[in-house]
């Protein structure tokens, strides 16, 4: 896997600002196509922009941000047909059934009539929601929520797969459930996965590679092995976290005020993963 | 593990000509559509509570005011006179507060979501305000029901139901709108509550939904003409009982005022997804 200019997702010298407060500060990045590639940072760092940037939702400036080839800032409606995209929120609609809740990805995206029932039944067997499917996904748990979503994202079959804060508030078996599904569908499709998180232990065992940012501006790239062991023997990627982060955020700061929406919207989100 | 679907599907998003545009928004609003019809099936509940109003005020207000003849409708009764209006009214109700389930939808992630797929803002805006016309036309059945079960005599000539329903769906849609608009500027869900609740019972008095606009002081008459729930109410009086309606001006002016809000509210949608 080697990243080059026309890969799943490059960013360069990608900036933005909201009014005075500068999200992301000339930010530099190249995916490689197929692989699990980790936004790492704390709350504030930039993660979320970079990637609402990435998926449209917010304005990319010309020529900083493409996918698959194409600038974003000219081509948000191509870019969006290759992009599956998870938000951190638990956005199922729990008064649809599961295959419903897909199905409607699935006109969204266009998937022709005669192809729809098949990819939609595909896309919930390979996230073992098969004999859920039918039920409302208000019976659902969490684990099987976030599993929903994914199928929603891959009802489509993306390029690329944007997950933000893919496991929060998810327990250990739910988490390694959502993970495995996650490697099953990229094995399978090849398809590039971008994800952010705050789980150090997750970003080492499933991510290729991941960037860790602080205050707009990458501080580290790498794999987790190339990024600990740069560190010394023992390191850990929290230590590495640590080293390129500190530990404290400028009190009253916009990137603080960043951070308390991103808690907020954690904790409604484990709230109700219950 | 099951087949995936291995390529991302050819789609009229990809093409860009004026067709493929209207197709593209014809299949997102049957899309949003069949959407609004599948929550109903699974939760009746809502098109249950929603009825309590409108039945109140066909069976109490009405009725007795049939009775006293307070309120001058000529040679028609004043319940068939005031059905038309609250069969608007429901529908505008259901309608004016579907903002707030838009900012339910961007805390919820689900906006986002939408927003990342291949739908222009304002096929998407378009496609929710046709969604809470489907679910206010249901509304309207049931008021419907109500009404001829009073007693109600409205017309059974199937075009003109079919104008009617056309007509719910419109005045629905520049409501949803409306609300989606008014939930860009607020942002939040509480103060969006109190805007709709503060605004829906001044458009329902200041139209001609209770009574004819002649009665109505001048003042009240200069509002009722810029009052899109005026307008509704006069063509669903005239296609259902038959009173003279400018249907042609009702319609014009229904379409443009939605025409023209679905360009607003999809304006400030990146501004409500950002919120």
């Amino acid at each position: 896997m080697t990243a080059s200019e026309s890969g799943p997702v490059v960013t360069r010298g990608l900036r933005y600002a909201f009014g005075e407060h500068v999200a992301v500060d000339g930010l530099d990045l190249a995916l490689a196509p197929g692989e699990v590639f980790g936004l790492l940072g704390p709350n504030g760092a930039g993660k979320t922009t970079t990637i609402r940037v990435i998926t449209t939702l917010l304005p990319a400036p010309p020529g900083t941000v493409t996918v698959a080839g194409l600038d974003v800032a000219r081509n948000q409606r191509r870019v969006r047909r290759l992009l599956g995209y998870v938000p951190q929120q638990l956005s199922a609609d729990a008064s649809l059934s599961g295959r419903e809740n897909v199905a409607l990805f699935a006109r969204l995206f266009d998937v022709p009539r005669s192809d729809r029932s098949d990819a939609v039944a595909g896309v919930l067997d390979a996230m073992g929601l098969t004999e859920a499917a039918d039920r409302t996904a208000s019976t659902y748990s969490g684990g099987m929520i976030r599993r929903l979503e994914l199928a929603q994202a891959l009802v489509s079959a993306p390029q690329v797969l944007v997950l933000d804060e893919p496991t929060v508030g998810l327990d250990p078996v739910a988490r390694s459930g959502v993970w495995d599904r996650i490697h099953e569908v990229r094995h399978e499709t090849g398809m590039t996965v971008l994800v952010t998180t705050h789980a150090m232990e997750e970003a080492e065992l499933h991510c290729d590679r991941v960037a860790l940012l602080h205050r707009g501006r990458k501080r580290a790239e790498g794999s987790p092995a190339e990024l600990m062991a740069a560190l010394g023997d023992e390191a850990t990627l929290d230590d590495v976290f640590r080293h390129h982060t500190g530990d404290t955020l400028t009190p009253g700061s916009p990137a603080e005020e960043g951070g308390l929406r991103s808690v907020r919207a954690a904790r409604r989100t484990a709230r109700r993963v219950g | 593990m099951s087949v995936l679907p291995a390529a991302p599907p050819a789609g009229s998003a990809d093409r860009f000509s004026p067709a493929a545009e209207v197709a593209l928004l014809v299949r997102r609003i049957g899309a949003m559509c069949l959407v609004e019809l599948q929550k109903l099936r699974h939760d009746r509940t809502e098109l249950v509570t929603r009825t309590v109003q409108p039945a109140l005020w066909l069976a109490v207000f009405g009725t007795t005011f049939s009775r006293i003849h307070a309120i001058p409708t000529g040679s028609i009764p004043y319940l068939d006179f005031l059905a038309p209006g609250i069969l608007a009214q429901s529908a505008l109700f259901i309608a004016i507060f579907y903002g707030i389930q838009v900012i339910w939808e961007r805390d919820a992630g689900v906006l986002a979501k939408l927003l990342v797929t291949p739908t222009p803002r304002a096929a998407l805006v378009t496609a929710k305000a046709f969604a809470a016309g489907i679910r206010a036309l249901v509304q309207a059945l049931v008021v419907v029901v109500i009404a001829l079960l009073l007693g109600v005599g409205f017309t059974a000539n199937p075009l003109k139901l079919l104008a009617a329903a056309a007509v719910v769906v419109l005045g629905s849609a520049f409501f949803c709108c409306f609300s989606i608009t008014l939930a860009g500027v607020v942002l939040s869900r509480d103060r969006l509550m109190g805007i709709g609740q503060a605004i829906t019972m001044p458009l329902f008095f200041a139209s001609n939904a209770l009574y004819p606009v002649d009665v109505m002081p001048t003042w009240l008459q200069w509002v009722n003409h810029v009052n899109p729930l005026s307008y509704e109410v006069d063509a669903l009086r005239g296609l259902l009982i038959g009173t003279p309606a400018r249907l042609g001006v009702d319609a014009v002016v229904l379409v443009v005022a939605a025409a023209a809000m679905i360009v607003i509210a999809s304006a400030l949608l990146p501004r409500l997804a950002r919120g």
